[in-house]
C-alpha cells in the first residue's frame, strides 16, 4: 500500500539531510559557503514548528503561520515526517514531506492511510478497510514575523490551501458524501510571546472535509464550505521542549453521523534542528459508528 | 430541542468555543506584555550578572565560525562595555546607553538572519552556563529581538 515514489522521496530526503551534515563537516571553503547559503538552518531552535497531521508546518491538528523547518529568508528548509495515530477503533498512518522556501512559501505533501479495523468489518467493508488521501499544501506568509515583533501586537499572518484526494469515492458516495476531492483555504495568525514563552495560533478555515477529508467532501446534510476554528497554544518550558494544546471545529455535513470537535494535548521535544518528535493525547471525537474516538498521537520529524 | 438543530447548534458551539479559547489566550498573554515588567533587571543579577552575561558570550561569539570574523578589527573590551550598558538599559537597569544605535553600528556588515540567530545562540548557551533561567532568559531575549529590523541588514 506504500507508495513507492513517496518511499524514494523519503530516501531522497534522508540523503540531503545526510548530505549536507557532510558539506558542513567537510573543509571545502568554497563550497561550505554555498551550501551554507542554500539550507542555513538559521532558525532558531522549534521556530519552524512541527508537521501536523495535514503535513503542513503547525502543531498536530492546527497548521501555524510558521513555514517549515530552519531556512532564514535566505535559505530553505526541508522535512520529513511520520505520523502514527491510534485512536480507540480506527489507526491512522501518514507520512509526508515539505520544503520552506526563503522563509515565504511552504509546500508540502502528506498520504494518509486510515485504516478502520474492526469497524470496516462491522459496516460491511471488511475487516482493515482503509481509506487512502493525498494531500497537497502550500502556504504563503503575507506579514509579520512572530518571532522578532515582539514589540507589537501583529503576529505573523499566512494563508494557505490544503487539496486532497481520497481514494474511495464509491463508499464516501455510500455514506451521503458528495466528492472525493476537495481543497481547504486557510488564513493562520502565530504570535510568539516571548517574554511569556508563550506561543499562541488561531487559524480561520474553509473546508468542505468530513473527518479531515477521510469520509470525503460536503454531504447530503450540508454542501457549502463553511469557517471553522482551530487554536493552539503551546508553553516553551526549555529550548528543547514544549507543551501544547489545541482545538479544531470540524463541519458535519453528513446525516449519518454527526461530527464534533477534535482537541488534543501534546509534548514536542526538539534534540536538535534535525530530529523532534510530538507525542500526544488526542480526541478526534464521534467517527461514524464510535463516539468519543481518543488515543496516541506519535509524530517523527527530519530535516534541516 | 429538535435534533435535527442539534448539530448544526452543536457545530456553532464547537466554533465558539475556539474563538473564545483564543480570544482568552490572546488577551491573558497581550495583558502581560503590556505591564513593564522591570524586575528583568534583578532576576539577570543586576550589573554583575549582566557582565557575566557578556563575558561568557563574548567567548561563544569568538569562537563561533559563522561570526567570529565580525569582530577582528573590534576592540573586544570596548565593545563588551558597551554592551553591559546596552543589556543593563534594556533590563531596565540604571545605566544609560550613549553609543550609536544599532543600525548605525551593524551598517556595512551585511549579517543575516541566520548570523543574528546564531549570536542569540550563543548567549543563549552563555545565559544556560550561567543557570539564568530559561524563563528569564525568554524575558531578555524578548526585548532583544525587535532589534533584529536594526541588525540584519542583508
Amino acid at each position: 500500500m506504500f507508495p513507492r515514489s513517496l518511499g524514494l522521496s523519503l530516501l531522497t530526503v534522508l540523503f540531503l539531510v545526510e548530505g549536507s551534515q557532510a558539506f558542513a563537516d567537510d573543509a571545502l571553503p568554497g563550497l561550505e559557503g554555498q551550501s551554507a547559503a542554500l539550507f542555513d538552518e538559521g532558525k532558531l531552535l522549534a521556530t519552524g514548528g512541527v508537521s501536523q497531521v495535514e503535513g503542513a508546518g503547525g502543531g498536530g491538528l492546527t497548521p501555524w503561520a510558521l513555514i517549515t523547518g530552519y531556512g532564514t529568508r535566505d535559505g530553505i528548509g526541508f522535512n520529513a515526517h511520520f505520523t502514527y495515530i491510534d485512536l480507540t477503533d480506527y489507526q491512522l498512518v501518514s507520512p509526508g514531506i515539505s520544503v520552506g522556501l526563503f522563509d515565504r512559501l511552504e509546500l508540502s505533501y502528506a498520504w494518509q492511510a486510515f485504516d478502520t479495523e474492526s469497524t470496516g468489518a462491522a459496516l460491511g467493508l471488511g475487516q482493515g478497510f482503509t481509506f487512502h488521501q493525498n494531500i497537497y499544501g502550500a502556504k504563503l506568509r503575507l506579514i509579520g514575523d512572530a518571532v522578532y515583533d515582539q514589540d507589537t501586537w501583529l503576529p505573523q499572518i499566512a494563508v494557505g490551501l490544503q487539496h486532497k484526494e481520497n481514494d474511495q469515492a464509491a463508499i464516501i458516495a455510500a455514506v451521503g458524501g458528495r466528492n472525493s476531492v476537495g481543497t481547504d483555504f486557510y488564513i493562520a495568525a502565530t504570535k510568539l510571546f516571548l517574554a511569556e514563552s508563550l506561543l499562541t495560533d488561531v487559524t480561520l478555515r474553509e473546508t468542505k472535509a468530513n473527518q479531515f477529508g477521510i469520509l470525503g467532501f460536503g454531504g447530503d446534510k450540508h454542501d457549502n464550505y463553511s469557517a471553522q476554528v482551530e487554536a493552539s497554544a503551546a508553553y516553551l518550558i526549555s529550548r528543547k521542549f514544549a507543551l501544547g494544546a489545541e482545538v479544531r471545529t470540524k463541519p458535519s455535513n453528513l446525516s449519518v453521523a454527526h461530527e464534533g470537535t477534535a482537541f488534543d494535548i501534546f509534548a514536542s521535544y526538539f534534540l536538535d534542528k534535525n530530529l523532534s518528535g510530538t507525542l500526544a493525547y488526542t480526541d478526534l471525537g464521534n467517527i461514524v459508528i464510535h463516539n468519543h474516538q481518543d488515543g496516541v498521537y506519535l509524530s517523527l520529524q527530519a530535516g534541516l | 430541542m429538535p435534533s435535527f438543530q442539534a448539530g448544526i447548534l452543536n457545530f456553532r458551539g464547537g466554533a465558539m468555543r475556539g474563538i473564545v479559547l483564543a480570544g482568552i489566550l490572546w488577551t491573558v498573554a497581550l495583558g502581560q506584555c503590556a505591564v513593564a515588567n522591570d524586575t528583568l533587571y534583578g532576576d539577570l543579577g543586576g550589573s554583575a550578572g549582566i557582565q557575566k552575561i557578556v563575558d561568557a558570550e563574548m567567548v561563544y561569539h569568538l569562537k563561533n565560525p559563522r561570526i567570529k570574523t565580525q569582530f577582528d578589527d573590534t576592540n573586544i573590551e570596548r565593545l563588551k562595555e558597551q554592551l553591559v550598558i546596552f543589556i543593563c538599559q534594556v533590563a531596565g537597569g540604571p545605566c544609560r546607553y550613549t553609543g550609536h544605535d544599532l543600525h548605525t553600528v551593524h551598517k556595512g556588515m551585511h549579517l543575516t538572519v541566520a548570523d543574528f540567530n546564531s549570536s542569540v545562540e550563543d548567549m543563549q548557551h552563555a545565559m544556560d552556563d550561567l543557570g539564568i533561567a530559561y524563563a528569564t532568559q525568554n524575558r531578555l531575549l524578548a526585548r532583544l529581538a525587535p532589534f533584529e529590523r536594526d541588525i540584519v541588514t542583508r
